[in-house]
Order: structure tokens, then C-alpha cells, then sequence
């Protein structure tokens, strides 16, 4: 028997998304799932090295928080991050490209699967230690602030959304960044991807508070508890913390309470989790609920969905075959990037 | 020309950044209200505002990372440590993301920002609070160190490191805020690459930064009457090292001591000699030395504390014991 907190409910009916707006969220979840499938294959056959941390069972988190952002805006990632980088509107050629170590990679090739930036995408960056990017999201948010109150542009309104686990919630970094925030409050968004588990940690063995989002409160924060399984509930909760963050009103914790569906890694055995609770969230699988949930609601057909899967299918093997062909970075330019040119 | 204290030297090269560009703001422990724990800031949250000048919680780590952000995103930001001990906190933000990420990320960002604040030991501040870190960062790379020794240099390159592009850790010393020296009235600027020739010699070439030039200069007038000419180099930059004005120097002097405040493992010395052996190891005639504090936590005590630090006599020594060398 898998005890699982009781999720929240959402009326998804109410939603009302359009059939283009739903057709998008779809596209992109394909995307991170089919990227991150062919991450693993390309891990195994020996193209890409070092940790590499997949993205499988949470996309809904993804695509309901970043789709839902203007492309100014701003996405701060972790260790796990391709799909992050992806819904911020990387192109899957350079994220891929970044993981096969070529001069054609989002950072160049000197960055890895970790550390994916792109500073034309206002994609903060992955960072692979714990607790690290938070404080760089808010960073982002003070800069938007800053620029609006301080220097008074008016139109620099730009939000920040920062992603996180479960196990960040426990660190430092996450309660003295919930605190700047609301002092200041700036706009930016603390996206908690519950996914139960710190590489083999429990969650409930690690806190005291398994209720992430309850933390908030004390900061004077709005938390959400969200089913990260339901693309539709992490987009509406993602729309309003957006707008609330927008309008000056500071931020919003959303926690999101979902799974992965691989290892903490691919080089992790994957031992701690039994096959009970495994397959109990495999079957809550976001991808295939929000399929049924555009049929169901006609806001799709059939092969309007096959296509968008064929075209994601060609974009990925596009990527596969760029990063096989690109070069490697020059190692005439080895110290390159160490300091900023004049 | 007008007489300026330090602490007031750096006001004014804040100040002046400050207005000449909007997108420079200071933030950090007591920096807006109080006006900085050595009053480097005072008055300038009133001129600039909350926001320009903003007060932080004691949250090291973390409004670090909230710096480099807002670096990343298009500010210059200068963070005030208050003691620069307490940066041991923001180690992961230093070196992890204000040091590497530039080059993690293929030159996507750059971090145009200033770390500054008295380090160093003072006056019976015990150890944690005497701390000498420019040699636990200079490992580090991406990062630029520069550390300032007179009124006149402290603001000139406090400009320079904040018109910077990439990450500057900016020491002062704790015991140097109130040196007071005439400022010239128009505006200048003094690069944060280039070491400074304090006083031209040619008998044994003295490299020194920081508090310690000034035990260097005191030794310097006892060595005058006694006789010799030493070379003095401050090296206001300790990461890069000017390896071109010291190599010249080496070139004149053939001698080499490196007189230093941090522990003699693994600092500034440590790097230096290493690589004037790589470098012109010829040249010398008599093997580089070092005079540096001991390799203990600095004690509470005052006599304890000043035999850990480098004493003007001992430089003086140990000038003459290398000039007694025959080759």
C-alpha cells in the first residue's frame, strides 16, 4: 500500500483552455519527454558523460510554469534542467548539442548537462548545487524591481520563476530568499517540484514539514499545494502567481507534488523506491492524462496529436544528428570565457 | 587638492559611479541607515534611495546570489561585506557562480560586480574576524582580486573595479580607514591590473600589498640610513599578479621578498615565488623569501596577535641577512 498525501483537487473542465493554447502545453510536454527518452539513449551508447539528470513524469511542472511566462521573462533551473531550458524556448539542437560537449551547446560545450544557460532565452542557468539558484532567480526579480521603482522604467515588469526539489526546501538558501522576497516583494515565483525524494532521501525522513508549502505562510507568502500531474492545475496556479508577481504584489510558493519517472540520475540504481509506488505514479502519467483530457474535450483530434508527435520525433532526431555533427570546441580557446573580454 | 581619509576616499568613488551610471547599486549588512561599519556608505541611501543602497538581512549566501543575479541581468552591483570573514558564508556563490559561471555558461553572462570590505588583522579582533582571504580565493578562477593600501589608490581603483566586467574581490584593511592623505579635485582613475612602484631601488625588490606596505616603508627608513636601496612593489592586484612590472624589478635587483599579512601555507607568497622560479628563476641571486603570518588562528592576546603578523624589524633582518648573502 503507497501512502501518498491526499492531492489537491482541480476542476479541469473549468480551466477553459483554448484548443491553440492546449495544442502548445501539449507540443512542449511531448518535447521534454521525448528529448529526455533520447538523453537516455544517447547516456547509454557512450555520447554524452558525467551526471545526467532526467526530467521524466514532471513535465507538466515545466510546461504549465514556463508556457504560461512572456519570453522576457525570466526561468532559473537546477541540475536537472534540459527540459527547463526547452520550455524557455532553447532550441533542442543546443540543449542536445550542450550534452554531447559541442561548440555548438547552449554554453558552448564547456557547460555539460548541469550547467545549460542561454542568455538570449533569459535562461538563468542550470545549477547543479543545491539551493544555488535561488538566490540568483531573486537576483533577476530585484533587477526587474530595481528597474521600475529605482530607475523608473515602466515597463520593466519582467517575473522570475525559480525551480527547485523537495530537498532545496530544507536548505538555507530557500527560507532566507522566501524572507527577501516578500520583504522586498519581487517578483518572482519559488516552484517547488515535490518529487519525493532527494536521490534516496524521503522526503518525510529529511523535514519536519512535508507540506512544502506551508513554509510560505510564515513569510507572509501565498503557497499553493498543486497536482504537478495536471498540466492544467500547475498552468492555472503558474497564471495567477504570474500576475500577482507582475502587479507588484510579490511572490507566490507553488508546490508542486509530482514524480520522476526515472533514477535521481542515470547513474543512480534506483533502489530506494518500491515497484508499488513506481507504478502507482507512472500510472498518474501527465502526458498521457492531458492527451486523453484534449480528446476528451475535443479540443483535439487524434491526428492533430499523432503530428504533433511526429514533428517533436524529427526535431529531436534534428537535434541528435546537429550535436553529432558539430565540432568540438577549439582547444585553442580552452581559457576562453574565464573573464569577460574587453 | 583636499585632505581625505580612506573610508571617505571610498565614499567618493561609490558616489561617483553611482551618479555617472544608475544601473551601480550597493547592498549588503548596514549599508543604507547605519552607513556601513566603517561609515563607507553614510549618507548616500538618503541621495540615492532605499533601493540603490540597499540594507540586507544577515543572509551572506544568499544576497550574494541575489548580486550575481542581478549581475547576470544587467546591474553592477557592490556588495559591502562587512567583515570579509563573514564571506566564507558566500563561498559557493563566489567561486561557484560569480567566479566560474561565466565561463560554465560559454560566455552567455558576465558578472560585473564588486565584493569590497575591511579584511585582514586588526587590533585584538580575535580570529575570526582577522581573517586573510584573498588567499582562500585566489585559487579561484573568473575572479580578479585587488587590494588597496592608501587613500589615493583606494578610490581610484574602487572605480576602476566597479567600471569592471567581471567579479572583483576588493580588500581594505580594517586598520587603513582612517589614513588620511590629499586627493587631487578632479576625477581619476587607477587601473586594478597594475602593481605600483612605491619606491624605486635597486638592491633587493620588496613585494608587498595591503596593511603590510606600510610595515615595508617603515622598515624601508631604518634601511635608508643603514645604507641600502631596496625596491618597494605594492601589488595591488593579487589576482592576476603583475608579473611584468615585478619581472623588471627582478631584472634590477636580482632579490625577491615577498612580505605578506595572509598565512604563509598556500598564499599570495606561495604563488608568487612559484612562479618567479618559473619565470626568472636566472635572474635571482639568492633564492626568494618569504615573510608572512603564521600558519595559527590569529589569538586574542595583543603580544600573541603581533608576534603572527610581520613586524617591521624582522624585514628589516631579513634584508640585510639576504644582502649579507655573497654570490
Amino acid at each position: 500500500m503507497v501512502q501518498e498525501r491526499t492531492l489537491p483537487m482541480f476542476q479541469a473542465a473549468s480551466a477553459q483552455i483554448s484548443a491553440e493554447e492546449g495544442l502548445r502545453l501539449f507540443e512542449d510536454m511531448v518535447l521534454g519527454r521525448y528529448f529526455e527518452d533520447r538523453c537516455a539513449e544517447m547516456y547509454y551508447r557512450g555520447k554524452m558523460f558525467g551526471f545526467v539528470h532526467l526530467y521524466n513524469g514532471q513535465e507538466a511542472v515545466s510546461s504549465g510554469v514556463i508556457k504560461s511566462l512572456r519570453p522576457d521573462d525570466y526561468v532559473c533551473s537546477t541540475y536537472r534542467d534540459h527540459v527547463h531550458a526547452l520550455s524557455a524556448g532553447v532550441p533542442a539542437r543546443n540543449v542536445m548539442a550542450e550534452l554531447f560537449g559541442k561548440e555548438t551547446g547552449c554554453s558552448r560545450g564547456r557547460g555539460g548537462s548541469m550547467h545549460l544557460f542561454s542568455s538570449e532565452h533569459n535562461f538563468l542557468g542550470g545549477f547543479a548545487f543545491i539551493g544555488e539558484g535561488i538566490p540568483v532567480a531573486l537576483g533577476a526579480a530585484f533587477q526587474s524591481k530595481y528597474r521600475r521603482d529605482a530607475l523608473g522604467q515602466n515597463d520593466a515588469d519582467q517575473v522570475a520563476a525559480c525551480f527547485f526539489g523537495d530537498g532545496t526546501t530544507n536548505n538555507g538558501q530557500f527560507f532566507e530568499c522566501l524572507n527577501m522576497a516578500a520583504l522586498w516583494k519581487l517578483p518572482i515565483i519559488f516552484v517547488v517540484e515535490n518529487n519525493k525524494w532527494a536521490i534516496g532521501m524521503a522526503h518525510e525522513r529529511s523535514t519536519s514539514q512535508p507540506e512544502i508549502y506551508r513554509k510560505a505562510g510564515v513569510f507572509g507568502i501565498p503557497g499553493v499545494e498543486v497536482d504537478g500531474m495536471d498540466v492544467l492545475a500547475v498552468h492555472a496556479a503558474a497564471q495567477t502567481a504570474i500576475a500577482r508577481a507582475r502587479a507588484g504584489e510579490g511572490p507566490t510558493l507553488i508546490e508542486c507534488l509530482t514524480y520522476r519517472f526515472r533514477g535521481h540520475s542515470l547513474a543512480d540504481p534506483d533502489e530506494m523506491r518500491s515497484k508499488e509506488e513506481k507504478q502507482a505514479w507512472q500510472a498518474r502519467d501527465p502526458l498521457s492524462k492531458f492527451e486523453a483530457y484534449l480528446l476528451e474535450q475535443k479540443l483535439a483530434g487524434e491526428p492533430e496529436l499523432k503530428a504533433i508527435k511526429q514533428k517533436i520525433q524529427d526535431t529531436v532526431d534534428e537535434a541528435v544528428k546537429f550535436a553529432e555533427e558539430s565540432p568540438d570546441p577549439s582547444p585553442d580557446e580552452l581559457h576562453r570565457y574565464v573573464f569577460a573580454e574587453e | 587638492m583636499a585632505e581625505t581619509f580612506l573610508f571617505n576616499a571610498l565614499r567618493e568613488a561609490i558616489d561617483e559611479e553611482m551618479g555617472r551610471d544608475e544601473t551601480v547599486f550597493v547592498l549588503g549588512e548596514d549599508v543604507g541607515h547605519y552607513g556601513g561599519s566603517y561609515k563607507v556608505t553614510k549618507d548616500l541611501y538618503q541621495k540615492y534611495g532605499e533601493l540603490r543602497v540597499l540594507d540586507t538581512p544577515i543572509a551572506e549566501n544568499s544576497f550574494t546570489g541575489m548580486a550575481i543575479g542581478a549581475a547576470m541581468t544587467g546591474l553592477r552591483p557592490i556588495i559591502e561585506g562587512m567583515n570579509m570573514g563573514f564571506l566564507l558564508l558566500a563561498f559557493n556563490q563566489i567561486a561557484n557562480n560569480a567566479g566560474m559561471l561565466r565561463y560554465t555558461s560559454g560566455g552567455n553572462y558576465k558578472i560585473p560586480m564588486v565584493i569590497r570590505g575591511p579584511g585582514g588583522v586588526g587590533r585584538q579582533l580575535g580570529a575570526e574576524h582577522s581573517q586573510r582571504l584573498e588567499a582562500y580565493f585566489q585559487a579561484v578562477p573568473g575572479l580578479k582580486i585587488v587590494a588597496c593600501s592608501t587613500p589615493y589608490n583606494a578610490k581610484g581603483l574602487l572605480k576602476s573595479a566597479i567600471r569592471d566586467d567581471n567579479p572583483v574581490l576588493f580588500f581594505e584593511h580594517v586598520l587603513l580607514y582612517n589614513l588620511k592623505e590629499d586627493l587631487p579635485n578632479h576625477e581619476y582613475l587607477v587601473p586594478i591590473d597594475r602593481a605600483e612602484i612605491v619606491r624605486s631601488g635597486k638592491d633587493v625588490t620588496l613585494l608587498t600589498y595591503s596593511r603590510m606596505r606600510h610595515h615595508v616603508m617603515q622598515a624601508v627608513k631604518t634601511l635608508e640610513k643603514d645604507g641600502f636601496d631596496p625596491e618597494v612593489i605594492d601589488l595591488i592586484s593579487l589576482k592576476p599578479i603583475d608579473f611584468e612590472t615585478i619581472g623588471a624589478s627582478i631584472q634590477k635587483t636580482h632579490r625577491v621578498i615577498v612580505v605578506e599579512e595572509c598565512m604563509r601555507t598556500a598564499g599570495i607568497a606561495a604563488e608568487i615565488i612559484a612562479s618567479i622560479n618559473d619565470r626568472c628563476f636566472d635572474e635571482l641571486d639568492a633564492p626568494v623569501l618569504r615573510l608572512s603570518s603564521q600558519d595559527i588562528p590569529t589569538p586574542y592576546n595583543g603580544k600573541l596577535e603581533s608576534f603572527t603578523i610581520v613586524q617591521p624589524k624582522q624585514i628589516v633582518e631579513a634584508v640585510k641577512k639576504m644582502m649579507a648573502l655573497q654570490v
